[in-house]
């Protein structure tokens, strides 16, 4: 009990924190609007390329849209690490009892509520603008699933990666530096028979990769429910992996102040 | 007496720099103030990262309130109040939230935790404050508040690091009021660090006074004050005296060293200045001179940390 007391504690205060700023409220609800009108248009042909199969552009998109997004906002995570270590809240949570997993977790915890709104957002705006989600609701919930593991395992390397540089300009190179290439070594802005042989390859071990195949598999028609069982179970090992990893960051963190 | 707080020979190196502590011991008795002053750099901060569970030592063990800090880190947690030198609140969060969450994370909850945040929120004079983001708080309401964060669990011990540094005279004075009833009942030990020797001088029942890492002195105030050769007695003479008849004449006095003439002014040092100046004023009237003005003036522990450190305690020391 009091490791999900306290992982929800810490949950409220980030939540808090982020609701009481309207600026963040109007980017946060904005933000998915531009990508997808943007790269709805801008990607628009792609569908009309010979060998481009799955409908209308905007339906492809969509499901690498949410994923980007997801990793995009997850990234920033540590950012309000290195936040509450310059305010002292992280050393005085480090001399109370709180157990230190809660501090990953309630972290995680409020990216995947935030991930879970921005992606309906997506999947409701993408539904205007004519794309279709033809295993309704529950597709587009394992969607929306792979998004937030992914998300998750994002914020969980953002967070252990604040603990050991400690400095905003280093996490900022990080995560941009690592964000978007991944983004676009994977198939979520374009069909995988054709991207480059090479890009294909690395995509393989890409888990941007894993969470769009799942989720676009399980959105659109003809899922493969094998591909999306094993990309999901990739994606939850690497949850753990990364838990384990911020977890255990607070030692090194720990021992450098 | 039982120790609230013992450290034994830590030492604590930290990588590229300068040793950071270097076989510094201490022990504190429940029930009592202790203050560790010194300069930035001196080793305060660190030592009391490492009795918070905050920092471990390369070597050396200390226990707070009887538990082993090195080995049962989570006790020692459970049983410490910490009031850090930065807010360590959340600025977006009001006052109450804030203690709320603070209560939760020590296991209170419900009924219990809502009267004891109210019972904060009036002992500290949060009441009005209480439901506006703490980012709203002037300093002194900011540094009240984490003292009261510090409080939520009642903590067999309390530790706060440099609490009045950057607060304006009133809020520090009121600060100082609030630590002393703390600590009036003797139920709570506090360790505080402190770069103001006047405040160590106010609140402490012990002092400790660190330099490079280690105690170049300790014992209560007043105590290290009577250590020092005694108190400064200056006086003025309404003509200045012929050589060497001032000095004649008080040095047949017992009780009087470092005797100096200097034009019109007199200086001497004695054990006890007061008791001292009526003998000294006779002999002065004996010999035909009249005296003008008489000034005594106690040591201060400014000379007692200029005794046992070697450099003066100035401003210069007080950077960040």
């Amino acid at each position: 009990m009091t490791p999900l007391r306290h992982t929800w504690q810490v949950t409220l205060r980030y939540l808090r924190a982020l609701f009481r700023q309207p600026a963040w409220i109007g980017i946060t609800l904005v933000q998915p609007m531009i990508w997808l009108l943007l790269f709805g248009a801008l990607f628009k042909s792609i569908a009309r390329i010979p060998g481009f199969h799955g409908g209308s552009y905007i339906e492809f998109l969509t499901p690498g849209l949410i994923v980007m997004l997801a990793i995009s906002s997850a990234g920033w995570s540590g950012m309000a690490y290195i936040e509450d270590m310059n305010l002292g809240v992280m050393d005085r949570f480090l001399v109370s009892p709180i157990w230190r997993g809660a501090l990953n977790a309630g972290s995680v915890t409020q990216q995947i509520i935030i991930i879970a709104l921005q992606s309906l957002i997506v999947a409701g705006l993408s539904l205007t603008v004519g794309g279709r989600f033809p295993n309704g609701v529950g597709g587009v919930a394992i969607l929306i699933g792979v998004a937030t593991l992914l998300g998750a395992s994002f914020a969980s390397l953002s967070n252990a990666l604040a603990l050991v540089v400690r400095q905003r300009e280093s996490l900022i190179g990080a995560v941009t530096s690592v964000t978007l290439p991944l983004t676009f070594l994977s198939t979520a802005f374009m069909q995988q028979t054709l991207v480059p042989h090479w890009i294909r390859v690395i995509a393989r071990f890409n888990p941007v990769n894993w969470a769009v195949q799942a989720g676009r598999s399980a959105a659109t028609q003809h899922t493969d429910w094998n591909l999306v069982a094993t990309r999901t179970a990739c994606l939850l090992a690497l949850l753990l992996t990364s838990a384990w990893l911020a977890t255990r960051s607070f030692r090194a963190y720990q021992r450098s102040i | 007496m039982t120790q609230a707080i013992i450290a034994h020979e830590l030492v604590k190196t930290y990588p590229g720099e300068v040793r950071a502590l270097d076989g510094l011991s201490l022990s504190a008795d429940s029930g009592m103030i202790f203050a560790l002053a010194g300069p930035n750099g001196a080793g305060k901060s660190t030592t009391f990262k490492i009795l918070t569970t905050l920092s471990r030592p390369d070597t050396g063990s200390a226990r707070v309130a009887g538990i082993d800090v090195l080995r049962q880190p989570e006790r020692v947690r459970q049983a410490i109040g910490v009031v850090g030198q930065k807010t360590g609140a959340t600025p977006e969060a009001t006052g109450s939230e804030n203690l709320v969450m603070q209560g939760e994370i020590y296991g209170l909850s419900g009924r219990a935790l809502r009267q004891r945040v109210n019972q904060l929120l009036d002992r500290f004079d949060l009441r009005e404050a209480a439901d506006r983001p703490t980012k709203t708080f002037s300093g002194g309401m900011r540094r009240r508040l984490d003292v009261a964060l510090g409080l939520v669990h009642r903590p067999q011990v309390l530790f706060l690091d440099e609490p009045t540094t950057g607060l304006d005279p009133d809020a520090r004075a009121s600060l100082w009021l609030e630590i002393e009833r703390l600590a009036g009942d003797g139920a709570m030990t506090i360790l505080l660090t402190t770069h103001y020797l006047d405040e160590a001088d106010r609140l402490a029942d012990h002092l400790a006074i660190v330099d490079r890492g280690r105690i170049v002195t300790q014992g209560p105030p007043e105590t290290l004050k009577r250590e020092l050769r005694g108190d400064a007695i200056q006086l003025e003479l309404e003509a200045a005296p012929s050589d060497g008849r001032v000095t004649a004449a008080l040095l047949a006095l017992p009780g009087l060293s470092e005797i100096l003439a200097d034009g019109r002014i007199v200086r001497a040092r004695a054990e006890h200045g007061a008791s001292a100046i009526p003998g000294l004023l006779g002999a002065l009237e004996r010999e035909g001179f009249a005296v003008s003005s008489v000034t005594l003036a106690r040591p201060s522990l400014d000379d007692v940390y200029l005794r046992h450190t070697g450099h003066l305690y100035t401003k210069h020391d007080e950077r960040e």
